[in-house]
């Protein structure tokens, strides 16, 4: 145990209060504070929306030791599908499940080649299925408006109409939530601990009987579940969608902010979506410089500290006289 | 039947420009296990390092071309190997990939922010006048370009071969252990890799320049047919990369007359799909053999 696990659980209770309270108008309770403007809590939202997405690449990434450039495109399989849905004027939560449902088969199948290939050839394929999906997005009008685009009308849920900014923050953190609640029950269950295994040693971990393949295709598509629970929140949040946030750039951003805040621990998601979505707005002031920034800091961070953020932080409230073994680090420590 | 010729040979023509790009790939691969995800930028900055030359230096073209291969060697080959991979690559290939896509988005910003966010034309070498050749039309251009390539590509071929720094570093490339208790100065050899990589995407980018107008984003698809040609052809063999590019730069063309133009993208990441699953060595590549 390090200092910063004994801080662990009270940061957290402390990090949700800060979300609940801080975008809010307190001063109705006597508290000087008038909340977030409209684009504060845009802002927040979408930084919750892209943490979920980073949460199942995480699982992937970071947990299973497997790669994957294909998150963006189940962000757009859960847009369209919570887009459509809607429209046809299905409940939100039927939707909500539905999008993350359909983005978990699509998950199986594009797991099946990661039995048959290894690593890097697997970032292959999964770019190429992303490519693809992008291509089908901007080509097939009749289905998802093509590079025009479709409107998207925030739900109404039990009565309640979720068009108020903050009012749709509070489904957003309701829902990030929950997802954040149910993947750690799944890492501290035994299906997470084989996720693990099959990390440090795959070859170990089938000779202790852990079967690899429907792990290595679980981790697959429950990480692209998250991809289309995302897009499901996604939509509504913006509330108009077009090909380009689901192309493989962004594809790309979402595997750099996973390594980037830190691959295989549970709060490097968080910290990398912030980076991603935060640090342009602090940026503001570059302009057009803010992307070249944001790449020098990125290739910066992997030279000084390749586990990411959360890593750094780790190191500095570690004790040095201890060069443990470090339990969170293989992904990325491992040789060649 | 006719058109059909034509197209091949224009496939052929991008196809080899392609393959310059993919060999580049398949050699950092094999020497320093380096995924270099900023490939598609490296054969997109050069042809702005000769525009750049043009237009505040007032150098000729040929002078402005010279410049674009030095600038590149130093920039994309000599610091890109000592700032970004050389204090990366003891951690792993992770870290590695994630420095070259910052590196990527970095190149392509700093181009459209430097240079312009417009296309631009770029001055031809060949002149693109058409001649016929068995009633088959084949513009000037497209042979000169087919010239320069296979003629960059046999050199390469016979330095690899027949040169005894050639067979260093491919010995570097297929054991540096090995290679440094024979006496290879295995970090010269890696060095040597970086240079050639950084000279064939100068080559590649002056050569596709003038066919695609040189633009900061043309890295997206540039790097994108240097990958499926290398994963076609067989990431561990240079012969692979170059049959990769042809066939990438042939379908390419092809099927934007007889796919879809809408589809035309898809149609290289098929084959590259089919090839990883089927056969994930490459068409020509060797079985890479793994130790527990």
């Amino acid at each position: 145990m390090t200092r910063f696990n004994a801080l662990k659980t009270p940061l957290i209770v402390l990090a949700l209060a800060l979300l609940i309270l801080v975008p809010a108008d307190l001063t109705g309770f006597g508290i000087p504070w008038g909340g977030l403007k409209r684009y504060g809590i845009y802002i927040l939202s979408l930084w919750l929306v892209t943490s979920i997405a980073a949460m199942g690449v995480n699982l992937i990434v970071g947990y299973a030791g497997q790669e994957t450039l294909a998150q963006a495109a189940f962000l757009g399989i859960g847009a369209f599908t919570s887009a459509l849905l809607l429209k046809a004027g299905y409940p939100f939560f039927v939707v909500f499940l539905l999008a993350g449902a359909l983005a978990f088969l699509v998950g199986i199948v594009l797991g099946f080649p990661a039995l048959r290939v290894q690593k890097h050839y697997l970032a292959f394929v999964t770019l190429a299925f992303t490519v693809f999906m992008w291509l089908v997005i901007r080509n097939e009008d009749w289905l998802t408006g093509g590079v025009s685009g479709m409107d998207v009308k925030r739900p109404v849920i039990l009565g309640v109409s979720t068009k108020p900014g903050l009012t749709f923050y509070y489904l957003i953190l309701a829902m990030t939530a929950v997802l954040t609640f149910a993947l750690r029950w799944i890492l501290n269950s035994p299906w997470g601990r084989a996720f693990t295994a099959l990390r440090e040693n795959p070859i170990r971990a089938e000779s202790l009987g852990i079967d690899v393949r429907t792990y290595i295709l679980l981790a697959f598509a429950i990480g692209s579940a998250y991809g289309g629970f995302a897009g499901a929140l996604y939509a509504p949040l913006v509330e108009f969608i077009d090909p380009a946030p689901f192309a493989l750039g962004p594809s790309l951003l979402f595997m750099l902010m996973v390594v980037v805040g830190g691959a295989g621990s549970f709060a490097g998601p968080f910290i990398g979506a912030a980076v991603a979505v935060l640090l342009p707005e602090w940026l503001r002031f570059a302009e057009g410089l803010y992307l070249i920034i944001f790449s020098v800091i990125v290739m910066l961070m992997m030279a000084l500290c390749p586990t990411g953020i959360v890593g750094l932080i780790e190191r500095i409230f570690t004790p040095a006289r201890r060069p443990h073994a470090d339990d969170k680090g293989p992904v990325l420590k491992e040789a060649k | 039947m006719a058109d059909f010729l034509q197209l091949l040979i224009a496939g052929i023509a991008t196809g080899a420009i392609y393959a310059l790009a993919a060999i580049g790939f398949t050699l950092l691969w094999q020497t320093s296990q380096t995924i270099n995800f900023a490939q598609g930028e490296f054969v997109m900055l050069p042809a702005f390092f000769a525009l750049a030359a043009m237009k505040w230096g007032g150098a000729p073209f040929w002078l402005a071309c010279l410049v674009a291969v030095a600038m590149s060697l130093l920039i994309l080959g000599v610091a890109f190997k000592g700032l970004i991979v050389d204090p990366l690559i003891k951690h792993g290939a992770m870290p590695l990939v994630i420095s070259t896509i910052g590196l990527s988005i970095f190149l392509k910003d700093g181009v459209k922010d430097a240079y312009s966010a417009e296309a631009q034309p770029f001055p031809a070498i060949f002149p693109d006048r058409l001649i016929e050749i068995l009633g088959v039309k084949v513009s000037l251009a497209q042979i000169g370009v087919l010239i320069i390539a296979f003629g960059v590509i046999f050199v390469l071929q016979w330095f690899l071969g027949g040169t005894r720094i050639g067979r260093q570093m491919q010995a570097t490339a297929q054991n540096p252990t090995v290679a440094r208790i024979l006496g290879v100065p295995v970090e010269r050899m890696i060095l040597y890799t970086f240079l050639i990589n950084a000279a064939l995407a100068a080559m590649a980018s002056l050569l596709i320049s003038p066919i695609y107008l040189a633009k900061f984003s043309s890295g997206e698809t540039l790097g994108m047919a240097a990958f499926v040609a290398a994963i076609v052809g067989g990431f561990n063999q240079v012969r692979g990369a170059i049959a990769g590019g042809i066939i990438v730069g042939v379908l390419d063309n092809m099927a934007a007359v007889y796919v879809s133009t809408a589809y035309r993208q898809a149609v290289p990441l098929v084959l590259l799909v089919l090839i990883i699953l089927f056969r994930p060595q490459g068409l020509l590549g060797r079985k890479e053999e793994r130790a527990v």
